[in-house]
């Protein structure tokens, strides 16, 4: 008797736990199709009156009167994120290359605790840096020497800190990048008589193209979402940037700033999901891009 | 023996404190093939690697002693690396085509090496191709990728390749594990073809191939050199116990 029940709860158990698993697995993968859904839901009430396109590149960001023109945001984003990614690019390409393929092994050993401490430094932190450092930095010395009256708080300080951000984050899949190359085929370059820098030009950096490719698109995505740290920098001045020093007002700064104070301001909500789900939009393309050009890659080479 | 491509002296290898080669001594003759032989982990490949340097890239390696190489040292030289490593086209365990398409794998030693015009390139790149009998397989698409090709149509594009920056050594380290059968007997063939011009060292663990292309042996075991000499010698009456039992197959 009790035998029987023994193999009738296991069985059930069995079950039970199965369908535990898939219940987890489904919420998972439904998650940014909930979210998506949900951010669109809010936002439609402000698409459905003005349009998409008009929203996108309207100029004019005026809640009490009803205009909001997002590409002041938008462009502040680009902005911000490109500075980051020209300013990080070149770093974390050149300490890669130089923590695997030159330095002794020690060093690696040591910089990757270090790059993780990098990576696990809250935001805020990075923000105050910003502001300490960066900020006036920018104002009194940078500012000063080209001979342009800035306040520091600028497309090019949000940049630099979320560089720094960045940097660790993009770091880490390019040293796994290089460290997954065969060091037979830098040995095959190397015996054909090339230099160690033509093997790393020619040969490393083209075998590990879909990696990096990868690494800086994620980073990219990275930066275009940061949050904290940037806006307590930019400037948050709701004009389209026309440089360097100018400050601006990347999409995720607005969301943070607004949320929950101009509430009563009719389709003020609406217009600040409407910004969440760009948002969404873009760093889902970075990552389709990036993953496309991956595909595209392995297939070459 | 004939003339002496590469003479071995006093050689000692280190990995950290670990000892990988001790003392050896040995001689690679010109214009023949000549094969280590040796059970795994003997330090073949490692003897093999000194030969061009290799170990260089090894930050815990040391090397002493001497590797003359037509009577010049190449172990305590200031001359340039890469052309030291030039003299000699190396061929791995496995194909390792370089991340680019057929053409540029062959021009790459080439194009690095010096300049040269299209048209030159594209003679000697056929040249090379038409060496290793790849040529009629692989000329109506020289743009795609390398890595489309079989392993063993791979293999020999690798040894082409090698050959395309004028060596005047082959190293080849058990290049045929990798492949099946037919491919195999592909590049035994091409070994026996190309030692007409070039001196040829072989790294393999397998003794009937040994015995189908050596002209010289150096039988290894345990970082030593036990015995070497021409091949019929040291097949047909090898003068030490040790050696006696390898090729009895008694130990590995």
């Amino acid at each position: 008797m009790s035998g029987f029940r023994i193999k009738l709860s296991r069985s059930l158990r069995n079950k039970v736990h199965g369908s535990w698993m898939t219940v987890c697995l489904v919420f998972v993968i439904s998650m940014p199709v909930i979210i998506a859904g949900g951010l669109y839901w809010k936002s439609s009430v402000l698409l459905h009156d003005h349009g998409v396109f008009s929203l996108i590149f309207s100029k004019e960001w005026k809640p009490l009167s009803g205009q909001f023109g997002f590409y002041p945001f938008i462009i502040s984003s680009i902005w911000v994120t490109m500075t980051a990614l020209i300013l990080a690019a070149p770093i974390c390409l050149l300490t890669a290359i130089h923590l695997t393929q030159y330095a002794k092994r020690w060093v690696l050993k040591i910089m990757h605790p270090v790059i993780d401490i990098l990576a696990g430094i809250p935001s805020v932190i990075y923000g105050v840096w910003g502001i300490l450092v960066v900020v006036p930095f920018i104002g009194n010395h940078l500012g000063t020497w080209l001979g342009k009256s800035v306040s520091g708080y600028s497309i090019l300080a949000g940049g630099i800190v979320l560089a720094i951000m960045v940097i660790p984050f993009v770091l880490n899949i390019l040293i796994d990048v290089f460290n997954n190359i065969p060091t037979e085929l830098s040995e095959a370059s190397l015996s054909l008589g090339a230099t160690r820098w033509q093997t790393i030009k020619f040969v490393l950096v083209k075998k590990g193209l879909p990696g990096i490719v990868a690494a800086f698109g994620l980073g990219m995505s990275r930066a275009f979402g940061e949050t904290i740290a940037v806006l307590m920098v930019v400037g948050n001045v709701s004009r389209i940037p026309s440089g360097l020093f100018q400050p601006g007002y990347p999409l995720p700064a607005l969301i943070a700033n607004n949320y929950g104070e101009m509430l009563s301001i009719p389709l003020y909500d609406s217009a600040l999901m409407l910004s969440a789900l760009i948002l969404f939009v873009v760093v889902l393309g970075f990552n389709f891009v990036s993953r496309y050009i991956i595909a595209a890659c392995d297939k070459r080479c | 023996m004939d003339h002496t491509k590469i003479n071995i002296s006093k050689l000692n290898l280190y990995y950290g404190r670990q000892q990988i080669l001790k003392d050896i001594n040995a001689g690679i003759p010109e214009k023949k093939i000549t094969v280590i032989l040796g059970p795994s982990g003997c330090g073949k490949t490692s003897l093999l690697r000194c030969m061009n340097r290799l170990t260089d890239l090894h930050p815990q390696a040391r090397l002493t002693g001497n590797i003359l190489i037509n009577g010049k040292d190449i172990l305590n030289t200031t001359d340039d690396i890469t052309s030291i490593r030039k003299m000699m086209g190396l061929l791995a365990q496995r194909p390792y085509p370089l991340p680019m398409n057929i053409y540029n794998n062959i021009a790459y030693g080439l194009r690095i090496s010096g300049r040269m015009n299209k048209r030159m390139l594209n003679k000697r790149v056929e040249h090379y191709l038409r060496q290793v009998s790849l040529w009629d397989e692989v000329k109506d698409r020289l743009r795609d990728p390398a890595v489309a090709l079989s392993i063993g149509q791979q293999q020999r594009l690798c040894l082409a390749r090698g050959l395309a920056v004028d060596p005047q050594i082959i190293l080849a380290d058990e290049p045929t594990s990798a492949l099946d059968p037919l491919s195999s007997q592909a590049i035994e063939e091409k070994f026996n073809e190309l030692k007409e011009n070039y001196s040829i060292v072989i790294v393999t663990h397998i003794l009937r191939q040994a015995r189908r292309l050596a002209d010289h042996v150096i039988f290894m075991y345990m970082g030593e050199v036990i015995e070497q000499g021409p091949a019929d010698a040291f097949f047909e009456n090898p003068k030490l116990e040790k050696t006696k039992l390898y090729l009895r197959g008694m130990f590995y």
